[in-house]
């Protein structure tokens, strides 16, 4: 949907847009001067939940926002991806920025905000300035600015780059971070609805949420539902990545299996045997395959098999993988982005990083997994914001089900896999297609 | 301290925000400061929250922060790769133990000619084209082979 | 209003306040670390995680705003499982260096760890390491130490007004700093070290002094600027160690300025006079107090004797305590002298005789929250009163508007709105200005006094003030210091009295010293023709009582002062300290206490009378003032210096009602719109932070800071180009006979023509007046 008829880097301008029934939505609302309640009773419909992680209907976000409150109201726009296993919002503003701009605008027409932000992570820089230019290119044909086609709405966007802050991503840090401060979260409430962007109400959505908004928009957000299943709308965005012959994204319903994904990625590289996956983004708790075979790829059936479908990245780990040294690497990530603010987090992560190290250089205790365990729960449920339990879900998970794995490393101060098969694993590997 | 050119780049970026919001203007007032120096001396960063009109330390925070800010010089190139593991699952460190081999560096470090400065990236949103780095924090290169990473290394040699 | 139960405690708290109001209201001790009443929240430390009803974690009781019919645990099971667990999370970092760490005894963090830590760590790995930073002569870093609670942060952020540290570096690796290789250069600095919940910030001066259990502490009042703080003195062995706010939240609230914590140093200081000297045949010699005693009775006698009592003048600090101050006048019009006065700056007396009581605030300094507009008449805010600036910085956050008139832009650390900035000799016009557009925005009508006395022409920035302080609802005006030493002081006064008449507002002085309204009240002044501070100056006395002051630094013109003081043919100086300036003009130099070796009492700007005692063992031969001031009357035989107390002299002195004889309103004086001389450079002279008394101008650490820097001769940067004078080149600065070289200062900051000098300080001492015409020229 979103990415239908994109052409890669080659048709993301506005011509080609337009070319495929781009901005007509926009035209329409604003031509027909729709009511506010109508586009977001429209979007309730759709149930579409918000595709950055946390899965919060979209439609009950906007009603959130003071419509009536007089002032300054702000839009924002998540593109801050730096998920371990992410990497959809870069697809979309690179091959198409503007449904991107099309649904901030309507989001900004729905809830009455005058000024938006794209924050857009700070490694993908050439994205950021593709972004600019697509915005120059609305501008100039009188799509976002003032007096939008003619009538009297007015919605200002802007981009925003990140320059190297995983945290960001967390909406209220990328609130700060606008700011020009350290992106360190908010605690809450108050909310950014009723507290945001220089303290005024704000909304803040995933890319791929705004840019699914114009598509609901022209085809309803029944028909947009039923792409799905109940309580699951839509079309989603999966990143695959790790063993499998082709990493990528797909665009497929909500609620088609696991393995057909894992089909139409290519299936496993070398034909190995799958051994985990972690289905929805790094902090999402990871899954044994055998286990990930029987889900649907869905907010509802990922979360009762244990984990969270988070923003639809799919990381698939092969036999060849040592869990222990996967963990460490998570474990270290969490450790070098965390904010500080915080003391469960600050002094957490980096506890959990280093007893995680030990065990997987032959240094491990006897007792190291139940310290693994009373420090992710004394970190769980105590911080700001969901970084804490971001760092100490894979922890648990990788415990719970790889305890075995975890425990030999342990005893035998070595690992399961042998050493030269893990590096044959993971081989420089670039699909065929690329 | 900056060229013309760069005080009318952030401009241009103060313009994005409401005008007593100069201050949201230094995340990149700092990038097109560092483009230009190649790093961030503490002197430009202070010169930096004096244009913004925001306390120096404030300035530092955020210089702290964000992590492709160079507090310290780096070398002509810098190269960051990304070793988090989807990157990892696809070779994303033994293209990062390629490049130190190549340079005969670690990471962290710059070779001895000041040409490359070698860094260990966190996710750059991108795993699905691993393995993957960044040259000078703005040019992304994907699904870096040996014989990519030899074909950048050379373009990069001659600039 | 709103319903909590907590501990299964009903408590009503107001709207919008946090689980941690309504703990403090049920009496519930909630452990925490960086949330502080006076500083926005943080949520940081998590400390404070109790369990709240149907919430499925634990919350942050400083941040958890309270919902009706809300239950909290705060010692629940949960509660303290979350609070030990952060507790584990704060000490697996932490050095265990308790037993050198200046905090020991009075650290949040050692006492809470003793309830909620455990006696070993299951943190094995190596500790963290924080290098030190510099922060100037204050505050001593330990950063290792450091929970980043960033108390200290927001601390410079908020209430100091300007963000001198911050969190650089994130996660682990996260510390708080200054901008790289900065030093922490606020007035206010000292109160970060009372903020560290833990060892990270503790005071340079008293490093390693003591060990905070061998203290004893006592209270009393800040000698030093007309707030007076409210301290604990902290002695070992009748020595002072250490200065604390004592917290009222009228007076100072929990803050003290660095004046008043550091300034202690001085008192332990060798300059500190240790015994009774008289010079004989030029020589400086030592003597007994009853020799020394009786060499000036006789001296005083036989002046009085020969010359009559008007040959006698009596000249005190304004830092002297009420007891002092009214010995002192009782001893002069005992000797037959009316001639005695503590308003030693002060340059225009006009206003003597026709006020109708003491000038003081005209508010109470706890109203300052109140106000929505405040008008600033000549003063440097926020080194005079730097925490009466900063409740002005606080009500500004929520809604008052500043204007100041005067020569001085420098940063307050608050958006001062409009400002007129003209030189000192413009200062009456322009402040009349605003009174003919206030009477205009008003419609009212100016009082007869000023009735033809307004200027017609109203400059922009005047009619902006009179605009604002027009709109506002609570309204004040203040005449700072560079006001009350002003040439036309008195006609400042006539016209802040019309700007609170036509407003319905409030108006008064702001006060250089912890007794400027005191001294009026213990009658410090001529009453009945007797000559002021400036006339006893200028037509000189044979003899001269001086009390706590030095003729080189304390009075409106130096080099004036010291030469009469030197021509007289007795001087008695009755002071704490051997000084240079003293020895100079003295004949006898008589070792008086210091605030911490008497009993005594200061009235400060808002009228409020606070006494204390003695905190210290009198160091040498030092003798309280009050008592050497009595024994003096009885050796002259003069009536009623039989006070068997202090208290004694303070009810004499004082009455029972000294609130009724507060008064800011004046008559009688005239107002002349009269225009500034053209051309003519101007002097304008601030008293700097850091010399404007005996005591502070010798505490070591403080005159080691930024503030402490020798005065340049300050000048606006087009009036420098238009001298040709470059900035860095020594200059020479005449004011008629008196003259001295400093090096030339461009500040953006000052009025057009000006030239700041401060006064105060040994390089400006052979200068002049502290206003009016100066010249300058390359030396």
């Amino acid at each position: 949907m979103i990415l239908a008829g994109c052409d890669g880097d080659r048709a993301w301008r506005l011509q080609d847009y337009v070319a495929r029934g781009g901005y007509s939505a926009l035209k329409r609302i604003v031509a027909e001067k729709t009511p506010q309640d109508a586009i977001i009773a429209e979007l309730k419909a759709s149930v579409l939940r918000g595709r950055g992680g946390a899965g919060f209907p979209t439609g009950l976000k906007w009603s959130f926002m003071p419509r009536s409150f007089p002032g300054d109201k702000y839009l924002a726009c998540n593109s801050d991806e730096g998920e371990p296993g992410t990497f959809k919002d870069r697809d979309i503003l690179r091959y198409n920025p503007h449904s991107v701009i099309e649904g901030m605008t309507i989001a900004a027409y729905a809830m009455g905000a005058a000024r938006g932000y794209n924050y857009i992570h700070g490694e993908i820089f050439e994205i950021y300035q593709r972004f600019e230019d697509a915005l120059a290119e609305a501008r100039e044909a009188g799509l976002i600015g003032q007096n939008i086609l003619g009538s009297d709405f007015s919605f200002e966007l802007f981009a925003h780059h990140g320059y190297g802050a995983y945290i960001c991503g967390e909406e209220t840090a990328l609130l700060e971070s606008i700011e020009g401060k350290k992106g360190q979260p908010r605690f809450k409430p108050p909310f950014p609805a009723s507290y945001g962007l220089y303290g005024k109400p704000t909304t803040i959505n995933n890319t791929e949420t705004f840019a699914s908004v114009p598509f609901i928009m022209n085809m309803g957000g029944e028909a947009f539902l039923n792409l799905g299943k109940p309580n699951n709308g839509g079309m989603k965005l999966f990143s695959i990545s790790g063993h499998v012959n082709r990493p990528g994204n797909y665009e497929i319903p909500l609620g088609t299996p696991f393995s057909e994904l894992l089909e139409m990625a290519g299936g496993m590289r070398g034909g190995r045997k799958l051994k985990a996956v972690i289905p929805g983004g790094s902090s999402s708790p990871v899954l044994p395959g055998s286990v990930m075979m029987d889900c649907t790829m869905d907010y509802d059936s990922i979360s009762k098999a244990g984990s969270m479908l988070g923003s639809g990245a799919v990381i698939v780990m092969d036999e060849t993988t040592c869990m222990v040294k996967a963990l460490e690497r998570l474990s270290y990530f969490y450790f070098e982005e965390s904010c500080g603010q915080c003391t469960p987090c600050r002094e957490g992560t980096g506890w959990l990083y280093r007893v995680v190290h030990r065990i997987e250089n032959g240094l491990g205790r006897e007792d190291d997994l139940d310290l693994l365990n009373s420090v992710t729960a004394n970190i769980m449920g105590r911080t700001i914001c969901a970084l804490g339990d971001a760092a100490s879900m894979p922890v648990q998970s990788f415990v719970k089900h790889f305890g075995a794995e975890f425990a030999y490393h342990i005893e035998n101060k070595k690992c399961l896999v042998p050493h030269e098969v893990q590096r044959a694993g993971s081989q420089i590997y670039v699909s065929p297609s690329c | 301290m900056l060229s013309q050119e760069s005080l009318q780049q952030i401009d241009r970026e103060i313009a994005k925000y409401p005008p007593d919001q100069k201050q949201s203007a230094v995340m990149a007032a700092l990038r097109i400061a560092q483009v230009e120096k190649g790093w961030l001396p503490k002197e430009l960063i202070e010169f930096v929250a004096r244009y913004l009109e925001m306390p120096p330390i404030a300035a530092y925070e955020v210089a702290s922060f964000y992590n492709m800010y160079d507090l310290e010089p780096v070398g002509r190139h810098k190269i960051t790769v990304c070793t988090n593991l989807p990157c990892a699952l696809s070779g994303g460190v033994h293209a990062a133990e390629y490049v130190k081999q190549k340079l005969g560096i670690d990471f962290n470090e710059t070779t001895p000619d000041g040409k490359f400065t070698l860094k260990e990236g966190e996710c750059m949103g991108a795993c699905g084209d691993a393995p993957v780095l960044l040259v000078n924090n703005h040019q992304m290169c994907s699904w870096m082979t040996t014989e990519k990473i030899d074909q950048m290394l050379a373009d990069l040699d001659k600039k | 209003m709103l319903e909590i139960e907590i501990d299964g405690k009903q408590v009503q708290v107001d709207d919008g306040s946090t689980v941690m109001d309504a703990a403090a209201l049920a009496g519930a001790y909630i452990p925490h670390f960086c949330y502080h009443k006076k500083l926005s929240i943080a949520a940081n430390c998590r400390m404070c995680l109790v369990q709240v009803e149907k919430a499925p974690k634990p919350l942050p009781a400083c941040a958890t705003p309270v919902t009706n019919g809300m239950k909290v645990w705060t010692h629940s099971e949960l509660a303290v499982k979350a609070q030990k667990g952060v507790m584990e999370f704060l000490l697996i970092n932490h050095p265990l260096d308790c037993p050198i760490c200046d905090q020991g005894g009075e650290c949040q963090l050692q006492d809470l760890a003793v309830g909620y830590g455990s006696s070993a760590s299951r943190y094995q790995e190596e500790k963290r390491v924080v290098f030190n930073k510099n922060l100037g002569s204050l505050v001593s870093t330990d950063m290792t130490r450091c929970i980043n609670c960033t108390r200290c942060v927001r601390f410079t952020a908020e209430i100091a007004g300007e963000m001198e540290l911050g969190q650089a570096f994130r996660g682990e690796h996260a510390e708080i700093m200054p901008f790289i290789e900065k030093t922490i250069d606020s007035e206010l600095s000292g109160n970060i070290i009372d903020l560290c919940p833990v060892g990270a910030l503790t005071s340079k001066p008293f490093r390693f002094a003591a060990r905070t259990w061998e203290l004893s502490r006592r209270r009393t009042v800040s000698p030093h600027d007309s707030l007076g703080s409210n301290l604990i003195v902290q002695t070992k062995h009748d020595v002072v160690k250490r200065v604390l706010p004592f917290e009222n939240e009228e007076i100072n609230e929990c803050w003290l300025s660095d004046k008043d914590r550091f300034s202690y140093e001085a008192l332990n200081s060798d300059e500190r006079l240790a015994a009774p000297m008289i010079k004989q045949g030029g020589e400086w010699k030592r003597v007994d107090w009853q020799a020394a005693l009786e060499f000036v009775a006789t001296g005083l006698r036989g002046i009085a004797k020969d010359h009559g009592g008007d040959s006698i003048g009596a000249l005190a600090s304004p830092h002297s305590t009420i007891e002092e101050l009214y010995l002192l006048q009782k001893l002069a019009r005992g000797l037959g002298s009316d001639n005695v006065d503590f308003r030693l700056r002060q340059s225009d007396f006009r206003a003597d005789g026709k006020r109708a009581g003491a000038p003081w605030l005209g508010m109470p300094v706890a109203g300052v929250k109140d106000l929505n507009r405040l008008l600033v008449v000549g003063s440097f805010l926020r080194k005079d009163a730097p925490l009466l600036a900063q409740r002005v910085r606080q009500a500004t956050k929520k809604g008052l508007h500043v204007s100041a008139i005067g020569p001085n832009a420098e940063e307050w650390l608050l958006p001062v709105r409009h400002r007129a900035l003209v030189a000192p000799s413009a200062m009456v016009s322009t402040l009349a200005q605003v009174v003919a557009a206030l009477a205009e925005e008003k419609a009212g009508e100016v009082s007869v006094a000023l009735v033809g006395k307004l200027p017609a022409q109203i400059s922009e920035e005047a009619r902006a003030i009179a605009q604002s302080l027009a709109s506002g609802r609570k309204i004040a005006v203040w005449l700072g210091n560079l006001a009350s030493q002003h040439e036309r002081a008195s006609e400042l006064q006539m016209l802040a009295q019309e700007v609170a008449r036509l407003t319905g507002g409030s108006f008064g002085f702001i006060g250089e010293a912890a007794n400027s309204v005191g001294g009026y009240l213990a009658g410090a002044i001529p009453a009945n023709g007797g000559l002021d501070a400036a006339a006893m100056i200028e037509q000189g006395r044979k003899a001269y009582v001086v009390l706590g002051a030095e003729p080189a630094f304390d009075f409106a013109n130096p080099s004036a002062a010291t030469a009469a003081l030197g021509s007289a043919q007795l001087v008695v100086s009755l002071t704490a300290f051997d000084s240079a300036s003293l020895r100079g003009v003295a004949d006898v130099m008589l070792p008086i206490a210091p605030f911490t070796e008497t009993s005594g009492t200061y009235v400060n700007c808002e009228g409020r009378v606070q006494s204390f005692n003695a905190v210290a063992r009198s160091q040498g031969e030092t003798r309280p003032a009050w008592k050497v001031l009595r024994v003096l009357g009885n050796l002259l035989s003069l009536e009623g210096f039989l006070q068997a107390d202090s208290e004694a002299v303070r009810e004499e002195a004082l009455g029972t009602e000294p609130a009724s004889r507060l008064g800011n309103a004046i008559e009688g004086i005239i107002v002349s719109a009269a225009a500034a001389p053209a051309n003519a450079l101007e002097r304008v002279a601030d008293v700097p932070i850091y010399f404007a008394d005996p005591i502070v101008r010798r505490a070591g650490s403080l005159q080691k800071t930024r503030d402490a820097k020798a005065p340049a001769a300050r000048i606006a940067p087009a009036t420098l180009a238009a001298l040709g004078i470059a900035e860095g080149d020594r200059v020479r600065v005449t004011q008629g006979a008196a003259s001295a070289e400093l090096v030339a200062q461009a500040d953006p900051a000052l009025a057009a023509g000006c030239v700041r000098i401060a006064a105060a300080h040994i390089t400006t001492a052979t200068l002049g007046a502290m206003s009016g015409e100066l010249s300058l020229e390359r030396a």
